[in-house]
């Protein structure tokens, strides 16, 4: 099995073309190991959400190079077949609003990338319900995602980013719309299953109260990012 | 995999519902204006039917007596009873008009028929549900069911009262409007029947005419006047074929030897349903070809909207890796379930509505089958619009910024 963990070198993304073509991200170069949680922070309009796109397979980076565990996916186009399936195994993520599927109870909502990769079933809400006893929402299982408070429906987000197991997952303000106690528990919760499951997780945030949490930060201004280390504190 | 669309359905199941029912209302619609066509043909096979002939002989070159206004002397069917093949042959006569019972009065069409006639006699109604055949020269009315007449009922055609004696049903006219029948020569009468001082009028212009009104010739003058006052004309003269005989053998008979148009039973419902009734199918047919296109505009309205609610939902399912077509499917079982829903509905609408309607609805099964595919099918191409909207939707929608 390939290591985990993400790569970036020199990518760089261009919007339009000509007089008008505006460079987004100017040669970003970054990296996240398996079971670490890194900080990508940067003020509106840095690149961050282009970065995020990028890494996702969501949007054609225009140089670079990235490299998901030992295999290239980027270089000059993209080196896999399929993004859809590159998104739905091996990139996991967790938005600012949970956006849970709303006609789908708890554990369908985190079974439903498994069911879409193939897994039968049983075996995909079997999954989901070890997430979920893990993030300690097994008892709304069978909730539905508007009976949930706003800390819960973000842990379900976050089961379902992780129940596919993939290497990488995007976190794009996990925590803006909770209070200091709750997205400080998310953020626990991202460490732990980074740790648990050797997952690279790169979290996107304003939130000055988490900064701190992040052992390694990357900032993000003009299309650039500038490594620095994170004051690493606990979740308390 | 689980179903996409039936969890949203279940989910939103009351939003489903009253859409449906709104949509099955207009498919309820759709469904009776069918049957109102469907009436029609069958109003028009009844009258057929019920006249009990095999041939129907008419003033020459007219598409009488249904379609166009036709003339015969009454005297004629005796020369046509003696035709080979011929087994009954017995006038009518077809008066539609308003039919007056106390205050009140109906839309009918009145039957002049032989009375005392024997049973199966063309023209006379086959059967009966209540009371007797009319046997009397005169005064004597069978009626049916839907003209709303009781037995014993007095009923008034123009200037002449009528005893209710029969009941028959399902005696209509190809317009549906229900039928009276009364004795030939009553029913002549009343066609040609003028007030008096109409016929004052008329007897003295012939009376100042002196060529009709002669010295010495006395009986000129009587018979003119006579000839004036009385009708011995019928509309059509209705023969019953002898088992085996040929209709169109005896029809080219008729018209070679008595030069008078003879229709078979085949090509007077090609008279009723080509040209009596085509110009009202064909209004009935943009109907329903008005309420398609606007079913198929609701659905394909409802569809999107219902959509376009869950553009950021769809955004989600395509960024952990939803294949296009299990979107496309789901908005299309979607529509699929709300056509199932709408048709439910207007079946069952049309089913208990369709005795209220004023003329005859006939709901066929087939045309149901056939509604039910057509629902299908405008339910499916109404969805093709949102499912285009949905599998333009960007994935990266689900990210922020």
């Amino acid at each position: 099995m390939a290591t985990k963990g993400i790569r970036i070198e020199g990518l760089r993304k261009r919007y339009g073309s000509g007089d008008t073509a505006v460079d987004a991200l100017k040669g970003v170069d970054m990296h996240v190991e398996p079971g670490e949680v890194v900080g990508l922070i940067g003020p509106s309009g840095s690149g961050k959400s282009t970065l995020l796109k990028s890494l996702g397979a969501v949007i054609d980076p225009t140089a670079g190079r990235m490299t998901l565990g030992d295999e290239v996916i980027y270089e000059q186009g993209w080196k896999v077949p399929d993004l859809r399936a590159l998104r739905r195994d091996r990139i996991g993520f967790v938005f600012q609003a949970p956006y849970l599927i709303p006609f789908l109870d708890v554990t369908d909502n985190v079974a439903l990338p498994p069911m879409l990769a193939g897994l039968p079933n049983t075996e995909a809400r079997k999954r989901a319900q070890d997430l979920l006893t893990a993030l300690d929402v097994r008892h709304r299982a069978q909730a539905m995602p508007s009976q949930l408070s706003g800390g819960e429906q973000q842990r379900v987000a976050i089961a379902r980013g992780l129940v596919n197991r993939p290497p990488v997952i995007l976190a794009d303000e996990p925590t803006a719309p909770l209070d200091s106690q709750r997205a400080m528990a998310v953020i626990r919760i991202l460490n732990d299953m980074a740790r648990k499951y050797e997952t690279a997780i790169i979290v996107v945030t304003h939130d000055e109260k988490i900064i701190p949490t992040f052992k390694r930060i990357y900032h993000i201004r003009d299309g650039v990012t500038h490594e620095e280390a994170g004051e690493g504190r606990g979740f308390e | 995999m689980i179903s996409l669309a039936g969890r949203d359905i279940l989910h939103a199941w009351g939003k489903f519902v009253f859409t449906g029912v709104g949509l099955g209302l207009l498919i309820g619609v759709t469904l009776v204006m069918a049957g109102v066509y469907r009436g029609m043909v069958d109003d028009g096979k009844a009258l057929l039917d019920n006249s009990g002939a095999d041939l129907w002989v008419v003033q020459q070159d007219t598409l009488g007596p249904y379609a166009e206004s036709s003339s015969l002397k009454d005297d004629l069917y005796r020369t046509i009873l003696a035709m080979p093949g011929v087994a009954r042959a017995a006038n009518v006569t077809y008066l539609t008009m308003q039919v007056r019972q106390g205050e009140r009065d109906v839309r009918a069409m009145v039957v002049g028929a032989a009375a005392g006639a024997p049973a199966g006699t063309p023209g006379t109604p086959p059967y009966l549900v209540a009371g007797r055949q009319f046997t009397r020269g005169h005064y004597e009315a069978v009626a049916d069911m839907a003209t709303g007449f009781k037995l014993g009922d007095t009923i008034r055609i123009r200037r002449n009262q009528y005893t209710v004696v029969g009941l028959t049903r399902r005696m209509v006219s190809s317009s549906g409007d229900p039928m009276v029948f009364i004795p030939l020569k009553d029913a002549q009468e009343a066609q040609f029947l003028k007030d008096n001082d109409a016929i004052w009028q008329s007897r003295r212009r012939t009376e100042a005419n002196p060529a009709i009104n002669r010295p010495g010739a006395s009986g000129v003058l009587d018979a003119v006047l006579a000839s004036q006052s009385s009708n011995n004309f019928v509309n059509a003269i209705l023969v019953r074929l002898e088992p085996g005989a040929d209709p169109d053998e005896v029809a080219r008979t008729i018209y070679r030897w008595k030069r008078l148009t003879v229709y078979t039973r085949a090509q007077m419902e090609d008279i009723l349903v080509g040209k009596l009734i085509a110009t009202s199918a064909r209004q009935i047919g943009m109907f329903l070809v008005i309420l398609a296109v606007v079913s198929a505009a609701i659905v394909a309205f409802i569809i999107y909207t219902l959509t376009m609610d869950k553009i950021r939902e769809i955004a989600v399912l395509k960024l952990i890796g939803t294949r296009n077509r299990t979107i496309a499917a789901m908005i299309m079982q979607q529509a699929l379930a709300l056509g199932a829903i709408g048709f439910a509905v207007g079946k069952i609408t049309a089913t208990f509505a369709a005795p209220l309607f004023p003329k005859y609805v006939l709901l066929v099964p087939q045309d149901s089958i056939a509604g039910f595919f057509a629902v299908m099918a405008i339910c499916a191409l109404a969805s093709v619009v949102a499912i285009r909207m949905a599998l333009r939707v960007d994935p990266a929608e689900a990210i922020g910024g």
